[in-house]
């Protein structure tokens, strides 16, 4: 374990700064869900139960309470992988004081990513006992829901820390989260059955990492497990993890080290 | 003492700094020894940071011979860095956290334990003087405060080298002085520093030892007095011109005038620096001639005026 004691140490850095903060994150984690599940699973929800004909097969709160969890995990991670990663560089320049110390950048890399995960794990886990308090949650699967979002998350925060290492100014987020945050968001599933989009957009779909999350998030809390397909998902956003991971070694290499 | 402690702690030969076309630090020989304090003393852009860069193990050498307390930076950087002390030119505190945390995590860095470092952190807040502030927020600390908490900082590993870039730039005379006092003591209690400067007056106060950097290389190396000594006289004097009255015409005339006592002279836009091993004598002389300086000083030789000799340029552009 003695490989982790340094990245640890980073990660000790964000708990600190985490700690005068907490509170506010806190309550926006558990009043989203409950805004949300309200407006959409039991508003909106009503109104697609009646007209859907049931082609969902599952009453609408159902289907959508796992998109939304794995969506939030998403917004959550690149939130967690832009303005903190650009702060450390350019505002506090807290990277460049752990560097005058004996820890490299893969310490801060994984620390740093460490942190992120576990930002995603907290959020996820508020909202998906607020989704079971809903009644959302119709499986013991249902579990391991909270470990598919926190993957899900890590398969953004590495590509997106990797991306804010090589960046000047916070604007490059604007694109980020306008052309490829919002569009997963809207549809890769998370809302609706992505069979309804065009041909070409559904296959589009298949290829974000949010509807192999949605997928996998929705399968366990509805209880109809395919082992194959879930090994299949949990594949797909481990190689966004590893390749995430190593472009961010790099790119923070290049950034920090000069 | 043994072999390891004679050794130089800082030993560079032709070490050389490329980013791209640009050489910033082009084939420097340099030693450090132990408890001295030696001082990299240039204008901007002259190469001290990617000098100290490199010491710091957070930049590799693009060539040459560097090594650091006996160790290769390139591969036993983190080894290095467990020993030395870091005050860099631009700070990297967490102004959102109190002056007392931005030590203690400082010292997780390092992996010191979290039941030292309360203690550690008091002694050090003491030491820089922020007693009444340690449990403030550092954003709304002065920049003198912020660079105080800096060297604290630096202090927490009770590092063998303590490497310090433009220690005072931006800070007010008396917040210079404070820092001033500050490095001195440490000198004192043996602490091994490298600095570097663009001003004369702190490198004529912190170094024993300094080399004069400009455009990448050393130009030359020795003790402040050694420098003055030999690339300057005692004393000069300087002689200030309104513009429209055209030093570099006068300093002809008086070149061909003030022979002897005036070892040499340069000529700069607002004034003239007459280089005498007597100034009162070459200032009463000046006075014989029908000049009208606004204003006649006589004063000691700095390092200003080595490098001035050195390099045809003032350190300071102003």
């Amino acid at each position: 374990m003695s490989s982790l004691a340094l990245p640890l140490r980073v990660f000790e850095y964000w708990l600190m700064q985490y700690r005068r903060v907490w509170r506010g994150t806190a309550i926006t984690s558990v009043i989203n869900p409950v805004f949300y599940l309200g407006a959409l699973g039991i508003g909106l929800g009503t109104l697609v139960n009646k007209s859907s004909g049931n082609s969902l097969g599952v009453p609408y709160i159902d289907f959508v309470a796992p998109g939304m969890l794995a969506a939030t995990a998403m917004t959550v991670a690149s939130g967690e992988a832009s303005w903190p990663v650009m702060g450390s560089i350019k505002w506090t320049r807290q990277y460049f004081a752990m560097l005058a110390t004996p820890l490299g950048t893969r310490d801060i890399v994984l620390g740093h990513q460490l942190w992120m995960t576990a930002r995603v794990a907290m959020t996820s886990a508020v909202y998906l006992a607020v989704i079971a308090a809903f009644g959302g949650v119709d499986s013991p699967w249902g579990i391991l829901a909270l470990p598919a979002a926190v993957l899900l998350g890590a398969a953004f925060t590495t590509p997106f820390a990797a991306y804010a290492a090589t960046r000047d100014s916070d604007a490059a987020f604007v694109p980020v989260n306008r052309f490829i945050v919002v569009p997963m968001f809207l549809f890769s599933g998370t809302f609706f059955p992505v069979s309804r989009l065009p041909q070409a957009l559904e296959w589009l779909a298949y290829a974000t990492p949010l509807w192999h999350g949605v997928e996998l998030c929705r399968m366990f809390t509805l209880g109809n497990v395919d082992a194959l397909r879930a090994l299949g998902h949990t594949a797909y956003l481990l190689l966004f993890v590893v390749v995430g991971f190593i472009w961010a070694q790099r790119t923070y290499a290049e950034r920090l080290l000069k | 003492m043994d072999a390891a402690a004679q050794l130089p702690l800082v030993h560079a030969r032709g070490l050389v700094k490329s980013f791209g076309e640009l050489v910033a630090v082009d084939g420097v020989d340099f030693d450090v020894q132990r408890g001295e304090a030696f001082g990299f003393l240039g204008p901007n852009g002259a190469g001290k940071t990617s000098t100290m860069r490199m010491i710091g193990c957070v930049s590799p050498p693009s060539g040459g011979t560097l090594r650091i307390l006996g160790l290769d930076p390139v591969t036993q950087g983190a080894e290095i860095r467990a020993k030395l002390g870091v005050v860099p030119q631009q700070d990297t505190l967490d102004t959102e956290l109190t002056v007392r945390e931005n030590i203690i995590i400082y010292g997780r860095y390092f992996g010191l334990p979290r039941s030292d470092l309360g203690k550690r952190a008091d002694e050090l807040i003491d030491f820089v003087q922020l007693n009444d502030r340690a449990n403030d927020k550092v954003e709304p600390l002065s920049g003198g405060m912020k660079r105080r908490l800096t060297i604290a900082r630096s202090l927490v590993n009770d590092p063998e080298v303590l490497l310090l870039d433009e220690p005072t730039t931006g800070l007010d005379p008396q917040a210079r002085h404070t820092v001033w006092d500050r490095l001195f003591r440490l000198k004192q209690r043996g602490v091994t520093q490298i600095l570097t400067t663009h001003y004369m007056d702190e490198a004529e106060q912190l170094c024993d030892r300094l080399v004069v950097m400009d455009r990448g290389k050393i130009a030359a190396e020795g003790s402040p007095q050694e420098l003055i000594r030999r690339y300057s006289t005692r004393e000069v004097v300087e002689l200030r011109f309104r513009a429209e009255n055209r030093p570099e015409e006068v300093a002809d005339e008086l070149k061909s005038r003030l022979d002897g006592s005036v070892r040499r002279l340069e000529a700069l836009p607002d004034r003239l620096l007459l280089y005498t091993d007597d100034g009162d004598a070459t200032a009463t002389h000046v006075h014989e001639f029908d000049l009208k300086p606004e204003s006649v000083l006589v004063r000691r030789s700095t390092l200003e005026d080595v490098f001035l000799h050195l390099t045809g340029r003032t350190l300071v552009d102003d």
